[in-house]
């Protein structure tokens, strides 16, 4: 179990992996408000985001059959959302002689479809280059300015990079003691859910109260290392901002003007007035 | 709890210390060492020997009950003066997995310089320097969750390192290593305490004692017996009560010497076992 990929990131070394984290989360965002900025059936500014987003997937080096994966893994939601959509959506004409079905409610389902799927790759696109431990900086980076309001950014950031620093090494306890358990005749594979759910009490108790062991260690180890909070302490790990970082800013200031500016042109104009 | 008597040249003083966790028992018995700078000093014992409590009172984690300490010139019964004493004795603990703090090797080894609010430039100093003195420099970037058992613990002493300490202790640090590791990790400490850290190795290997400049048995809570190693190991009965097993090498010399072949008195290491037979052949 070593050497489970957890999270999504892959691994390359495109500008886009080495960007600053704390700005490319930002631009996530600013991506997604991009995408919920265009107007219905204003598709042109659809376009340009797609445009966007398959230009980052090519110099990201991300493989386009992995991007097509992360749509799968909601597709149900997706599919859910559009036949709703269609079934429910009285506005516009019908498209048959008292059909229950409008062209509305077909291109609003599209239009979601559209909307949803460009927001998960979206994120993808983010998780797929940054690894976790990156996006835990970027977003201590983040949250700094609430330390105003006395938020404890600092402990906030140390229990994420703890927490995931210790999924592989309990990954592999977990895999220790289910071993451990087959060993000794345990049934992990038969039954219906609920048997299995129930074979798993055994594996969760010994792991549950090994992981209280190891914060116990951890905690002596981290005092033993003079760890007293973040009073006084510096931080070695600096997030700079270069100039990647400021093109990639312009870049998405430019999508979102565009979209801003392709919401003029309706291309159904009879539709959206409609909506 | 005052002491101005202890003016000696000792870098660590215990003196009559007893610990306990719960009322009826003590984990640790009116226990005195004296460990002076530069020193490489073993600390045998079975489990339940107290050798764990007396790791944990070296550097101020727990506080004695009763009984005079001196560590680095500083008392651990006054808490101000805890923080000093951590960053002059260092402890590396049993399980490697448990006192990694960071994903990354150089994060990990920054930890202990940035809670003493190290600056930047001087961190990364202090990394360089910890990783090279392990000879783990090529795995700055990499992630501890693939190296090896000998290696994490390797980057656990670079992190403790990164604080400058003045003593070292190792409590059982090579018990859940592999022979390989166990061999790595055991000259890379050899090496710092030739470097002049004080070097305390808690361990229940006696093989690991025979090169120490002094040996402390612990059993029950109690120092059975010390002195040199050869000292040590000629106590037969003490070790017996501190279950303890002569290293291989003695263990041969002395059924040889039972059975009428003459032997030098001080074999200890596997080298001076060689010598010896190589002069009888």
């Amino acid at each position: 179990m070593k050497d489970v990929a957890f999270g999504q990131y892959f691994p390359s070394n495109s500008v886009i992996h080495k960007m600053n984290p704390a700005i490319k989360l930002l631009l996530a965002i600013a991506f997604i408000v991009a995408v919920f900025l265009v107007r219905a059936f204003h598709f042109l500014g659809f376009g340009v985001c797609f445009a966007f987003l398959i230009s980052v997937t090519i110099i990201a080096k991300i493989p386009f059959s992995k991007m097509l994966k992360s749509i799968k893994a909601i597709l149900f939601f997706i599919i859910f959302s559009a036949v709703i959509q269609i079934f429910f959506n009285k506005k516009g004409t019908p498209l048959w002689e008292n059909g229950f079905i409008t062209d509305v409610a077909l291109l609003n389902a599209g239009y979601i479809i559209v909307r949803i799927t460009l927001v998960v790759l979206g994120a993808s696109l983010l998780t797929f280059t940054t690894s976790p431990v990156e996006l835990a900086d970027g977003i201590e980076v983040l949250l700094t300015p609430l330390k105003l309001v006395k938020f404890p950014v600092h402990e906030f950031a140390l229990i994420m990079s703890i927490a995931l620093r210790f999924i592989p090494t309990l990954l592999d306890e977990t895999d220790r003691i289910i071993k451990a358990q087959k060993a000794r005749g345990a049934d992990f594979e038969s039954g219906n859910v609920f048997k299995r759910i129930k074979a798993l009490v055994p594996v969760l108790i010994p792991l549950l109260i090994s992981s209280f062991r190891r914060a116990d260690e951890l905690a002596d180890a981290m005092d033993a290392r003079c760890y007293a909070g973040s009073k006084n302490r510096t931080r070695y790990k600096k997030l700079e901002v270069a100039f990647k970082d400021v093109f990639a800013i312009i870049v998405m200031a430019g999508l979102i003007t565009a979209v801003v500016f392709l919401n003029k042109f309706n291309l159904i104009p009879y539709l959206a007035a409609v909506v | 709890m005052q002491f101005g008597i202890i003016s000696s040249m000792a870098q660590i003083l215990l003196e009559n210390v007893s610990f306990s966790y719960d009322k009826n028992h003590n984990a640790l018995n009116n226990v005195s060492l004296s460990i002076e700078k530069g020193e490489y000093v073993a600390i045998l014992g079975h489990n339940g020997s107290g050798k764990s409590t007396l790791a944990k009172l070296l550097n101020g984690l727990i506080t004695a009950n009763s009984g005079n300490m001196e560590i680095c010139g500083l008392s651990p019964f006054e808490k101000k003066n805890l923080f000093e004493i951590r960053k002059k004795v260092g402890v590396i603990f049993q399980n490697p997995d448990n006192q990694l703090v960071a994903s990354i090797v150089e994060d990990d080894v920054a930890f202990g310089p940035e809670n003493l609010g190290v600056k930047r430039d001087e961190i990364a100093k202090r990394i360089d320097f910890a990783l090279s003195s392990v000879n783990m420099l090529d795995f700055k970037k990499s992630s501890p969750t693939r190296l090896s058992g000998g290696q994490k613990q390797r980057i656990a002493i670079a992190g403790v390192l990164a604080l400058q300490p003045q003593v070292l202790v190792l409590d059982e640090s090579t018990s859940m290593l592999d022979p390989r590791g166990r061999e790595e990790v055991l000259s890379v400490v050899k090496k710092l305490n030739e470097s002049g850290v004080t070097v305390i190795a808690i361990t229940h290997y006696m093989d690991e004692a025979v090169e120490a400049d002094k040996i402390y048995v612990l059993s029950g809570g109690e120092v059975v017996c010390s002195g040199t190693p050869n000292q040590v190991f000629a106590e037969k009965k003490a070790l017996e009560i501190a279950g303890l097993e002569l290293p291989l090498s003695q263990k041969i010399a002395n059924q040889l010497k039972q059975n009428g072949i003459p032997m030098e008195q001080d074999v200890l290491t596997e080298n001076s076992l060689l010598e010896g037979l190589c002069k009888l052949l």
